[in-house]
């Protein structure tokens, strides 16, 4: 007979399916996976250390490279951390604008997670679609803070600046002559409001699209069905949040049990799945876009008929208008001292933590008084996803791993921090 | 919200008597304090009780209390004030954040490691598997040992690396950088050449200063 012996491989950092810099020694025993080690740190910036070296207002654009797919929402949960300590009020305005802006960043990461894990199993035309939608969505990001994806839009007390009346608009090219270019520009001549109305009438055809090509695909069942199994306790257990939690039948989700901003005043659903598999997980994050969905058309509706102001007049965190830093020497006073010294946030501990596309991601804020905090650790919703990989993957395929690892949504900017 | 707060802080006085050092509600959080040796008695009470039913660990989160309060200079180093009171008698702290998806709540528990030269605390591995990572996080990054993790690795620094990075004592530049040496054809680690430098340094101002 044979000797048969087990082999060690190694997966990563450099693989397509590695979802980035994702380094996996696998122990295998012909083709079925027995021990899944991840080893993750390749990406490590130390954010949370050099969080402690830049004044508060410094560290918002960092919190964009953390999760680098759903870019807002990580700002969400650190502007909220810094107005919890300081008791600062948001206007109902910029509560409405987060809300709306952390659905459409809900949409975005969804959309690459639909691409990508489309991709590792083959199914290469989702990249395709999605990426189309992406596309207007990033327009949108663009059109409110000049930036496609490190937005740095959320600021302590409120929003940079209001929506603006003007959607960009593209320009004739070489390879898109006149009458292109005006077929192309033809919802892009109202605001920013009318587009992302615009695309929130023809996202959900755009989700049946996706439905065709994936839900009853017989080579997509075959390999999400039954694939990563885990029991309601053990996701538990095991520190699961988000899609990945209620992809295991747990209807648990912070929007609706522990509401901030005016989540309370949205009418929307929470999806559950019922094996726990990848395949419910998929099922649920494609019900959670056209949730997404409506929630933006509500938050569209109500900032409409409601135009006010969208930061907090407390001028200790937020700079005062342009024109009355020209006219008093008050504000001038406050807007060099916040850009220079910052803010001082006061004395105390505080965690914050949003409904994040990926799960709970939370920011543990340790203020001594400082013009910089004094400790913040991100809770990574994705870190301990990937701490688990090794009880899902354990007696699967090779193969499955990979399909494993795309369930999981697995980005690296936030766990490697 | 701050109802059901008040009611299980009063809970877990009841319940952990002579085990609570400290339980504070500040801004609807309730953060309990409780001696190193208790970890597992209160933390398997905690999961299992049915007052309580903390079935996550969303969090574990080293912290380095050696300078708090500190100012620094434009270096980046830190000033020594003598007058300043160090609040925390101990160095290092583990901070736990629990949930609670039955009873839709948070705790927050701290645990202050006695030893400053040698911080080890129990591990809660047994009674939550999700904390496998984040204690090695905070053994990486602190240094804090945690008794009885069956695989306490370093998991976010490279290979062989060398200090705890995310204490104080270690200068946000590092010790050693990597650079392609062309003669033996390699990369290899010297000492950082990048001088420290602080933009903006930390100050402290008086209490009531942010006030509006």
């Amino acid at each position: 007979m044979a000797e048969i012996k087990n082999y060690t491989m190694n997966f990563g950092p450099q693989h397509p399916a590695a979802h980035g810099v994702l380094r996996l020694v696998l122990e295998l025993d012909g083709e079925v996976v027995e021990r899944a080690d991840p080893h993750i740190g390749l990406l490590h910036r130390g954010t949370e250390k050099l969080a402690e070296h830049k004044t508060f207002l410094q560290s918002v654009p960092y919190m964009d490279r953390l999760d680098y797919v759903s870019m807002m929402c990580n700002e969400h949960a650190y502007v909220m951390a810094i107005e919890k300590l300081a008791g600062i009020d948001v206007p109902l305005r910029a509560q409405y604008i987060r809300v709306m802006f952390d659905e459409i960043t809900r949409i975005l990461n969804h959309l690459l997670w639909l691409g990508a894990s489309g991709i590792d199993l083959g199914a290469m035309t989702m990249f395709f679609y999605t990426f189309r939608e992406r596309e207007d969505l990033m327009d949108v990001y663009e059109a409110v803070s000049g930036a496609r994806m490190h937005a740095a839009y959320y600021r302590p007390g409120g929003v940079y600046r209001d929506l603006p009346d003007t959607m960009p608009q593209y320009e004739a090219s070489k390879i898109h002559n006149a009458s292109a270019i005006k077929r192309m520009n033809e919802n892009r001549q109202g605001s920013v409001l009318d587009f992302i109305e615009d695309f929130c009438n023809r996202f959900p055809a755009n989700v049946d699209e996706y439905e065709t090509l994936l839900t009853d695909n017989r080579i997509w069942k075959q390999r999400t069905v039954g694939i990563g199994v885990v029991s309601p306790e053990r996701a538990l257990a095991l520190g699961f949040t988000g899609p990945m939690l209620r992809g295991s039948g747990v209807a648990w989700d912070l929007r609706k049990k522990q509401p901030y901003e005016v989540y309370d005043r949205m009418d929307f659903d929470i999806p559950v799945g019922v094996e726990g598999d990848c395949y419910d997980r998929y099922l649920v994050r494609v019900e959670e876009m056209r949730q997404s969905n409506r929630i933006i058309k509500q938050c569209v509706d109500w900032l409409r008929k409601n135009p006010g102001s969208v930061i907090t007049e407390n001028h200790k965190f937020a700079p005062p208008k342009r024109e009355a830093i020209k006219q008093n020497m008050e504000e001038l006073i406050h807007h060099f001292k916040l850009f220079t010294e910052g803010m001082h946030v006061p004395t105390g501990e505080v965690y914050s933590a949003v409904e994040h596309p990926k799960g709970e991601f939370g920011i543990y804020l340790v203020s001594d008084g400082a013009n910089k905090p004094y400790r913040m650790k991100i809770r990574a919703p994705g870190y301990p996803h990937l701490a688990s990989l090794n009880e899902m993957s354990r007696g699967h395929m090779l193969a499955d791993v990979v399909a494993i690892i795309g369930t999981q949504d697995i980005v690296f900017g936030e766990i490697d921090r | 919200m701050a109802d059901d707060l008040n009611m299980l802080g009063e809970q877990l006085k009841e319940a952990f008597t002579d085990k609570v050092l400290s339980l504070e509600n500040r801004l609807d959080e309730l953060t309990m304090v409780i001696d190193a040796a208790d970890i597992m008695a209160v933390f398997m009470r905690l999961r299992d009780d049915p007052n309580f039913r903390f079935e996550q660990l969303i969090d574990v989160c080293g912290v380095d209390y050696s300078t708090y309060g500190c100012e620094t200079s434009e270096g980046g180093i830190y000033l020594v004030d003598e007058e300043r009171i160090n609040p925390f008698k101990q160095r290092f702290a583990a901070v736990y954040h629990l949930l609670s998806v039955e009873h839709n709540m948070r705790l927050r528990v701290k645990v202050f490691a006695l030893d400053d030269a040698m911080p080890m605390l129990d591990s809660v591995i047994e009674v939550w598997p999700s904390a496998n990572w984040f204690e090695r996080e905070a053994f990486d990054m602190f240094g804090i040992v945690f008794v009885g993790h069956p695989d306490l690795r370093r998991i976010l620094t490279d290979y062989g690396f060398v200090g705890n990075p995310f204490r104080k004592d270690f200068p946000l530049s590092g010790h050693v950088e990597m650079h392609y040496d062309p003669e033996q054809k390699r990369v290899l680690y010297r000492p950082v050449s990048v001088e420290p430098r602080e933009v903006t340094p930390r100050t402290i101002r008086e209490e009531n200063y942010s006030r509006h």
